[in-house]
């Protein structure tokens, strides 16, 4: 996004930068104009200080080797160029992150998108009624709080107790450590995300799909067409820009993954969970490994802007496995209190005494 | 024989729609049913769907050794500032984006647009280290502040707000009506939808906020219920019962709230996807 400020910028400062500020100085002192900036200033003094103003610190950050020991004296920060980012391509648990990251966007989001779609269609269907308790119910999730919900789904999930291991029984399947075995932990967590999630989407696809018109349905039944067919040839391509949106929103919120990890499985097992934001929380907020953190910040805002299925496709290759020993954390430890193992890959120079609270 | 095929279709339709819907409800309704459960029972083979007996001592527990009420009252007070105070700053602007021109108005908006793709996270660190030199990090302003202001509600009440006539806004002014004036007994009583659709959420945004107020309030005492409760549940793994309770008490206020104005909810989504 800094692009497209710069690129605004650009726009207004065109060719004579003089005249126009004059111009701009008389008009926005007089009349409705100086109104309108009154009404704007207290928003835009908000947004300015408390998002753009951080977000170009977080890019400056990142090319200094700004630490703890600089908070007290920035002076003490230096600027050591792409140094941060040449330690975080070498780092085996950035790549790990972004690789789960990339597992839960790429897996989960079509997941999502497709279970949308599919409520949208079932609750929308003409022989249905009841249609605004369905779509409550499904909807409901969506309104929850993500912590709850994962507190809920721990127990849902649990291997002995829980009701997924209890259901899956009943068909012959046995139980499945969901949340303490590496493979299972993802899709443990997409799960949840979906249940949580698809509600949003459904509503948007219903909007959609009242918006085409019930002609092209005639003319296909006319011309023959099964309801398979329709749907592929007229209810699919008319929801085309209905699918970019919803895959744009879908992909934006799933790249920025969190609470799940932090409340069901802290990044474990095996940081088989450990996410980008959950990485810069750790490094940036639990050790104050701050130029660290602030170059993490740049690149996962980088990452999204680029087409995410070739950057999936060229960094699946270059994934180097980099698990560490990692075991999951000690469940009654204390919250404040994090697990060693992630960190050990990263900052093995770091004191180990600095925690949140000390500083704050 | 037709008409055969179309009551099966119905019946077949029915008969998955209930079953999303009931599979989709299983958690929150096991949720409430296990926080009546007594200590224990949720930890038992087959796992029961119902209570035994029925049993309050978990949100006694909650409410007597657990400060839950001190978390209640924070997110309460946390939700309802910022919803107040971001619901005056987001209409004036959106207001005057919508009803003005000015220099630089254009541009202006489009940054603003731009900038919605920017996820929060990238601006957490310099955001925390600035309102810690303001000495705003583990008070409530280290919450509300940030968030007073909303580049996405600027843009909800600005796209409502160009359909308000601008003869009435006129009209106002020829009578000698101040700027303020006519905002306020003018404009604001004919954007009240969006407001209330607005005051939806962002409530619930900030109710259901996890990550910054983890960030910001270190205290205990200042902890919002999502906070405490992820700190209970890395404390309390054993105790179902009673973190069940604890997620309904997060839970329920939000999801009433929603059930209550749904309408509005609903309507600000389909808003905001139109234009995108």
């Amino acid at each position: 996004m800094s692009t497209a400020v710069q690129h605004a910028d650009a726009s207004q400062v065109s060719v004579s930068f003089g005249t126009r500020m004059r111009r701009l100085w008389r008009a926005s002192t007089t009349g409705p104009a100086r109104a309108a900036y009154l009404f704007l200033a207290p928003a835009l003094t908000v947004i300015g200080v408390f998002f753009f103003l951080p977000v170009l610190a977080a890019l400056l950050l990142s090319f200094t080797d700004f630490d703890i020991y600089a908070l007290g004296n920035p002076d003490n920060a230096r600027f050591v160029g792409f140094g941060n980012y040449v330690r975080l391509f070498q780092t085996p648990v950035f790549w790990k992150a972004l690789g789960n990251t990339f597992y839960f966007v790429l897996v989960g989001g079509p997941l999502s998108v497709a279970v949308s779609l599919g409520a949208a269609l079932l609750v929308n269907t003409k022989l249905v009624r009841f249609k605004g308790l369905f779509r409550t119910v499904f909807f409901a999730p969506v309104v929850t709080t993500l912590v709850a919900v994962a507190v809920v789904w721990r127990y849902l999930y649990h291997t002995r107790y829980g009701f997924l291991n209890y259901a899956l029984g009943w068909v012959g399947i046995n139980p499945i450590d969901w949340l303490g075995d590496p493979t299972w932990a993802m899709p443990a967590i997409i799960m949840l995300a979906v249940w949580k999630n698809f509600g949003y989407n459904m509503i948007i696809f219903l909007a959609g799909l009242q918006n085409v018109p019930e002609e092209l349905y005639e003319a296909a039944h006319i011309d023959g067409a099964g309801k398979w067919s329709q749907f592929r040839h007229v209810t699919l391509p008319m929801l085309a820009p209905t699918f970019l949106f919803v895959g744009i929103i879908t992909m934006v919120g799933y790249f920025q993954l969190f609470a799940e990890p932090y409340v069901m499985t802290q990044g474990g097992p095996l940081q088989s969970t450990v996410s980008v934001v959950y990485l810069m929380y750790e490094e940036g907020f639990k050790w104050w490994n701050m130029g660290c953190r602030g170059l993490r910040a740049v690149r996962h805002h980088f990452h999204r802007h680029i087409d995410t299925v070739a950057l999936a496709a060229q960094w699946s290759g270059r994934m180097t496995g980099g698990e560490g020993e990692g075991k999951r954390g000690r469940k009654g430890e204390r919250e404040k209190k994090m697990r060693i193992e992630n960190r050990k890959n990263l900052t093995n120079q770091q004191p180990e005494t600095k925690n949140q609270k000390s500083f704050a | 024989m037709t008409h055969q095929t179309g009551i099966a279709t119905r019946v077949v339709l029915y008969i998955v729609l209930i079953g999303a819907a009931l599979l989709t409800a299983f958690p929150l309704l096991w949720m409430v049913s296990a926080s009546f459960m007594p200590t224990g029972e949720a930890n038992s083979i087959p796992p029961p769907l119902l209570p035994s007996e029925v049993t309050f001592e978990h949100y006694r527990q909650l409410f007597t050794q657990l400060n839950m009420g001190r978390y209640l009252f924070n997110s309460t007070l946390l939700a309802t500032a910022v919803t107040l105070l971001s619901l005056l700053l987001n209409s004036m602007a959106g207001y005057a984006f919508a009803k003005f021109r000015f220099p630089g108005r254009d541009g202006l908006f489009k940054t603003l647009l731009a900038a919605l793709v920017i996820p929060a996270q990238v601006a957490m660190l310099p955001l925390f280290l600035l309102l810690k030199s303001m000495g705003l990090v583990n008070t409530y302003g280290g919450v509300i502040v940030p968030t007073m202001a909303s580049i996405f509600g600027i843009f909800l009440i600005r796209q409502y707000t160009l359909s308000v006539p601008d003869s009435l806004i006129e009209a106002a002014r020829i009578d000698g009506a101040s700027e303020f004036r006519i905002y306020w007994s003018v404009v604001l009583p004919l954007i009240m939808p969006i407001l209330v659709t607005l005051a939806i959420f962002t409530f619930m945004g900030t109710w259901n906020d996890f990550m910054w107020p983890l960030i910001v309030l270190t205290d205990n005492d200042l902890y919002t219920l999502p906070v405490a409760l992820a700190v209970f549940s890395r404390e309390h793994v054993q105790d179902n019962e009673l973190m069940m309770a604890g997620a309904v008490v997060t839970v329920l206020p939000v999801l009433l709230v929603f059930l209550a104005l749904q309408r509005y909810y609903i309507q600000g989504i389909m808003m905001g996807s139109v234009k995108g």
